[in-house]
């Protein structure tokens, strides 16, 4: 069992606590004048994203969690799982709808995703950052209206809704921001 | 940046040598003698300090230990009848490093005859106010700052009382802890401590009889100790003794820390022979305090880190 010291410990640093992977956010070493050393530290549970402060001894070994980042290629959603593959070595990975959360409504067939993995599962799914998506449901395009403002909702090919520019057409590409949920441009082909 | 390039600020280091030139004029003008102790010799008893060895350096090859601080030195000094005496300098202690931790940092160490506790408090106020500008001074004692802060008794309260004190306080710790005093240090370092010195210069005194350090028991009140420490913005800057200067006493204690240090799977030192030897011999009733002057800069400049104000 792989374990850090308390002074390994740095921002990003993924250590196990009960039972759960975490990564440390923020680490402060805290002492009393006189008297025993700690480290207080912020840790983002990996599987829930809560943020909690734990405190250890200084010198005390802590448990690592055996978590890495990898880009993988969304391959497709069999309606439990959301399948993945390896573009490199072709191993395939299924993760749970909670590992993909909110991000599934970016998904696109083919898009590369980061993805988390703990002791060689997915934990996290993240979409690209942008992703082209074509509207599949909006509101006719007002001809003209190039200013953008107001603008009316638009129904993506994943499910997604956002808002986009008043002359937008169903069946126009749109390059969205996922982090933001915001419509940037056209996509160009 | 360039790599060479000290991350502190020439401007910086400019004030900082502003407020160290202002210390020693506050020595001078009370006629407290400036002193320069070894900073190799023995290492320190507590357990919670490492003394980082250096070998190779004692006469015919041995080891010696960089000071935690001046203090077993300087009481040889006073045993010597030096009178008032003040030493700033580097110390070392292994294992701290963070914001307001260095294990390379610089202590200003001082002793005045003749003077208890709450007399030296005064003093150290008038320091801290001469390098970081005048603010209202406040005392408060360990047991009301744990029970205003904590809403805890520290000096009465069992482990059962403590453990709950640092759970209503939203401190989370990652192991079993045991031992009251490791309560009481979590709460100091977590919650009290950065409740104190905000607007004030903060003195916390009576500390409990176990972790009384070197400072004498108050006979008062037993259950406490004649220390006490100053808080300004947060930080502790100062730790300070009316000290102990019984050298059966002094004996005892060492003895403590070394059975401590066996059953913490410490290195366990030999007691160092000539501060007991300079206790039996006699040092005059006195008060002692060690104060961290990189934090004392940092307060003084605004600083938000020890890397701000340190050259390194």
């Amino acid at each position: 069992m792989a374990t850090y010291s308390t002074n390994e410990f740095k921002g990003g640093l993924k250590i196990m606590l009960d039972g759960d992977p975490f990564t440390i956010v923020e680490n402060e070493f805290v002492k009393p004048g006189k008297g025993q050393a700690f480290n207080r530290v912020k840790v983002r549970n990996l599987k829930t994203g809560r943020v909690i402060d734990k405190t250890f001894k200084s010198g005390e070994s802590v448990e690592a969690a055996d978590v890495i980042e990898t880009e993988l290629q969304y391959l497709y959603n069999d309606g439990e799982f959301f399948h993945f593959m390896d573009p490199q070595s072709f191993e395939q990975k299924s993760a749970p709808q909670a590992a993909v959360g909110d991000g599934a409504k970016w998904l696109k067939e083919q898009d590369i995703c980061t993805v988390i993995l703990w002791n060689d599962e997915p934990l996290s799914v993240e979409p690209p950052s942008f992703v082209d998506l074509k509207v599949v449901e909006t509101d006719p395009g007002v001809r003209g209206d190039t200013s953008g403002g107001g603008g009316k909702p638009a129904k993506l090919e994943t499910g997604a809704v956002v808002r986009v520019p008043l002359f937008i057409e169903e069946g126009e590409v749109l390059r969205v921001d996922t982090r933001k949920g915001e419509y940037v441009s056209r996509a160009k082909e | 940046m360039e790599v060479w390039r000290p991350a502190a600020g020439l401007e910086t280091l400019r004030r900082r040598a502003m407020i160290l030139a202002e210390i020693r004029r506050f020595f001078a003008g009370r006629g407290v003698l400036e002193v320069q102790p070894p900073t190799l010799g023995p290492p320190a008893m507590d357990p919670a300090l490492e003394s980082l060895a250096v070998e190779g350096v004692a006469p015919g090859g041995g080891r010696r230990w960089l000071q935690t601080s001046p203090e077993y030195a300087m009481k040889r000094l006073l045993a010597a009848g030096s009178g008032d005496i003040y030493a700033l300098g580097p110390a070392w202690r292994g294992g701290e490093h963070g914001r307001w931790h260095r294990v390379e940092f610089t202590l200003l160490e001082w002793y005045r005859i003749g003077f208890d506790h709450h007399r030296l408090m005064g003093e150290v106020a008038e320091l801290a106010a001469a390098a970081c500008g005048p603010r209202p001074v406040e005392r408060i004692s360990y047991r009301d700052a744990f029970l205003r802060h904590a809403g805890v008794d520290p000096l009465e309260a069992d482990e059962n009382d403590l453990a709950a004190a640092v759970a209503r306080a939203g401190v989370s710790p990652g192991w079993p802890p045991s031992g009251r005093d490791t309560y009481l240090d979590l709460l100091l370092s977590h919650v009290i401590g950065p409740a104190l010195g905000h607007g004030a210069a903060t003195f916390l005194y009576g500390f409990p009889a176990s972790q009384a350090a070197l400072a004498r028991l108050d006979d008062a009140d037993p259950r406490t100790a004649r220390r006490f420490e100053l808080f300004l913005d947060g930080l502790e800057i100062a730790n300070g003794y009316h000290e102990l200067t019984d050298a059966d006493a002094q004996r005892r204690r060492f003895e403590a820390e070394r059975t401590e240090r066996r059953f913490l799977g410490l290195p366990v030192y030999e007691p160092d022979e000539a501060l007991l030897a300079a206790l039996e011999a006699g040092i005059p009733d006195c008060a002692g305090v060690a104060l961290g002057v990189d934090r004392l800069v940092a307060v003084a400049l605004g600083a938000r880190s020890l890397a701000e104000v340190r050259f390194e």
